[in-house]
């Protein structure tokens, strides 16, 4: 029976990664490519911050830092070497977890609601460098004409370099998929649901929490410096608080401690902007604000997670009554709302 | 020695303008710190309510004529309703469970809020007059100094004072600090404390209001007004110790102070100040100058 049901499970898992990839390389043809890639590196963000979020139970709000000084650095390094891409995009990565290191250092003292304020406040204290470094970031107009080039490859069509980009954003995908899966991540999951018994167990929480953290930057790098060589362009905005909200947004409205979710909710929050600026509408903070405060009131769980819990109460109503094991993946907000 | 009389002037005219801007962290960071004590919650939507009261304060004079000490009055009364209101319709539906959800709520709240605004009004920014009684300059003998700007000051050092009072000699301070304190306990003595939390709540969001109609007059009112400052506002808490009402209010008049003075010394460094100065505290003393240590998890 208990094989039965882990074999299901297994091929339900491959099913489902089987649909993604279809859905990922399929993308550039349902909707307009340059929204494509937006969509896929807004979904590795996303991804990034849950896995802090929903694995080791801090939420970042500062997690626009990593992204636009990673956005920045690309840019910069497109357009002073003429590098390829694929080299921009990882040194945006590299920069992305040097910086994660000192502001991760000061923030993991903190967490909770702490942690939220203090990520935040480190991402602004970037914003106005970024503003007041006008030599090397162009200040309010940004950096332009980001070239993309591979070895004389042209890119220019938004519909190749989706392609070009795709590879890279799963990468960043399986590499997030592998560390919740690992030994690793079994730990910081255990620091996430009771920091004090992993503290008696002998692990030196705040080090993981750092590491975690750092390699959350480093995800979140590999997406801005695609975001950067994709658009052409680095805005102020990429480093603006806002952009820090958007990405949560996206994982709280996929389901928090999912991975699938962000990726789902990066897709809707993505369309639903692209929606919104084409219709003319002006106020789109008005339609996202009003969604996520519905989200927030009403669906906690997020769209990934309603629908996996109604999914495992349906089963466990089929099958005869058996004390369940807790679920280790469920995320320690989630359970938090049975509790209340 | 003229030199060495007009480097003491500007040097106290920039303590001056450091207390000045002091007074809206320190008037922000109060309302924060009263409503994260009650509630546990650290409310984004501050700088929002700051924006709606300056805001207010400029749609009243437009629409209605309504003067400056009207709108000081009316705009805070105003929040404070729309604050308890929130509070009633959402805050207190995510009262048990993690804070963070609250934060993300209030996140909610200000995008609705800004954009609302900008929708209205644009994102240029909209004059408003100084009141007329406050126009001259009040002379200090060294130095004259812009009348509105002391009375911003007096404003906020009065108002932080009153709450300080409030909250240390009376009956109903006592009840919001044990409710802080220790809620349990406070319930098992036979207070109630759940009706304290949402005029506690509109009371920090009429704060806010407050600092916003003071703001209008001498800066740029419009739809953005609020979000970097309250960001700057969080650092400003996280220097004085989240929950201590006293240590927000000093960090904000000493974060201001010293943000001008590095105005006058290094002004490359003065928007960035105060998060450097946060840095520094969580390496010296993670819990704020005046905090506590969290409790164990």
């Amino acid at each position: 029976m208990i094989r039965y049901l882990a074999e299901s499970q297994r091929w339900l898992r491959l099913a489902m990664l089987a649909t993604g990839l279809v859905v990922a390389l399929a993308l550039p043809w349902l909707v307009y490519p340059p929204v494509a890639m937006d969509i896929a590196v807004w979904a590795l963000f996303a991804v990034s911050v849950d896995l802090l979020l929903g694995y080791v139970g801090l939420l970042s709000f500062g997690h626009a830092a990593f992204w636009g000084a990673a956005a920045y650095t690309s840019g910069l390094v497109a357009i002073h070497t003429g590098a390829p891409y694929i080299v921009g995009v990882l040194a945006g990565a590299v920069a992305a977890a040097a910086l994660a290191v000192p502001i991760g250092y000061l923030s993991v003292r903190r967490t909770g609601i702490y942690f939220a304020m203090v990520t935040l406040a480190f991402a602004q204290l970037l914003y106005f460098v970024a503003n007041q470094w006008r030599d090397v970031t162009g200040g309010e107009n940004g950096l332009q004409a980001v070239p993309r080039s591979l070895f004389g490859v042209d890119l220019s069509d938004p519909f190749y370099f989706y392609y070009a980009g795709l590879p890279i954003v799963l990468l960043g995908l399986a590499a997030a998929w592998r560390i919740v899966r690992s030994p690793f991540g079994r730990v910081l999951m255990a620091i996430r649901d009771n920091p004090a018994r992993a503290r008696a167990l002998g692990y030196p929480v705040d080090r993981y929490k750092l590491l975690a953290f750092v390699l959350s930057a480093t995800l979140a790098g590999l997406a801005g410096g695609l975001f950067a060589v994709n658009h052409g362009f680095v805005s102020l905005q990429e480093v603006y608080w806002p952009t820090s909200g958007k990405v949560v947004m996206m994982v709280v409205l996929g389901g928090i401690g999912t991975l699938w979710g962000p990726i789902l909710g990066a897709l809707l929050v993505v369309q639903l902007e692209d929606f919104l600026a084409t219709s003319g509408f002006d106020g789109i903070g008005i339609v996202t604000g009003s969604v996520f405060i519905i989200v927030v009131v009403l669906f906690r769980r997020g769209l990934w997670g309603t629908t996996s819990h109604l999914i495992s109460l349906w089963r466990d109503r089929r099958r005869p009554p058996s004390p369940r094991p807790p679920d280790v993946d469920e995320p320690s907000l989630a359970r938090e709302l049975e509790k209340a | 020695m003229p030199d060495g009389t007009d480097a003491v002037v500007n040097f106290l005219q920039q303590c001056f303008n450091g207390l000045v801007s002091g007074s809206f962290y320190a008037l922000l960071a109060l309302g924060l710190a009263v409503i994260f004590g009650m509630l546990r919650v650290v409310n984004f939507a501050h700088g929002a309510c700051y924006m709606l009261g300056a805001f207010g304060a400029y749609i009243l004079l437009v629409e209605a004529g309504v003067d400056f000490w009207l709108a000081l009055l009316l705009m805070p009364l105003l929040l404070g309703v729309f604050g308890m209101a929130l509070e009633r319709l959402f805050i207190h539906r995510l009262a048990a469970l993690d804070p963070l959800y609250n934060f993300l709520l209030t996140f909610g709240v200000t995008l609705v809020l800004q954009d609302l605004v900008k929708r209205e009004y644009g994102i240029q920014s909209q004059p408003y007059p100084r009141p007329s009684a406050l126009s001259g300059s009040v002379d200090f003998g060294l130095f004259s100094y812009p009348a509105y700007q002391v009375f911003v000051l007096a404003t906020s050092l009065v108002v932080c004072g009153a709450v300080w009072y409030v909250l240390t000699r009376t009956r109903v301070g006592m009840i919001v600090r044990a409710s802080t304190e220790r809620p349990e306990l406070t319930r098992a003595l036979g207070i109630n404390v759940g009706r304290w939390v949402t005029p506690v709540f509109g009371f920090g969001i009429a704060l806010a209001g407050l600092a916003g109609v003071l703001a209008a007059p001498m800066r740029a009112v419009n739809p953005l007004m609020g979000a970097d400052l309250v960001i700057a506002v969080f650092a400003v808490v996280v220097i004085g110790g989240l929950g201590s009402i006293f240590g927000s209010v000093v960090a904000g008049f000493g974060v201001g102070l010293l943000q001008a003075l590095a105005n006058l010394y290094a002004p490359t460094l003065a928007q960035t100040l105060v998060f450097l100065l946060m840095a520094i505290v969580l390496l010296w003393r993670p819990a704020g100058l005046f905090g506590r240590e969290e409790a164990p998890a």
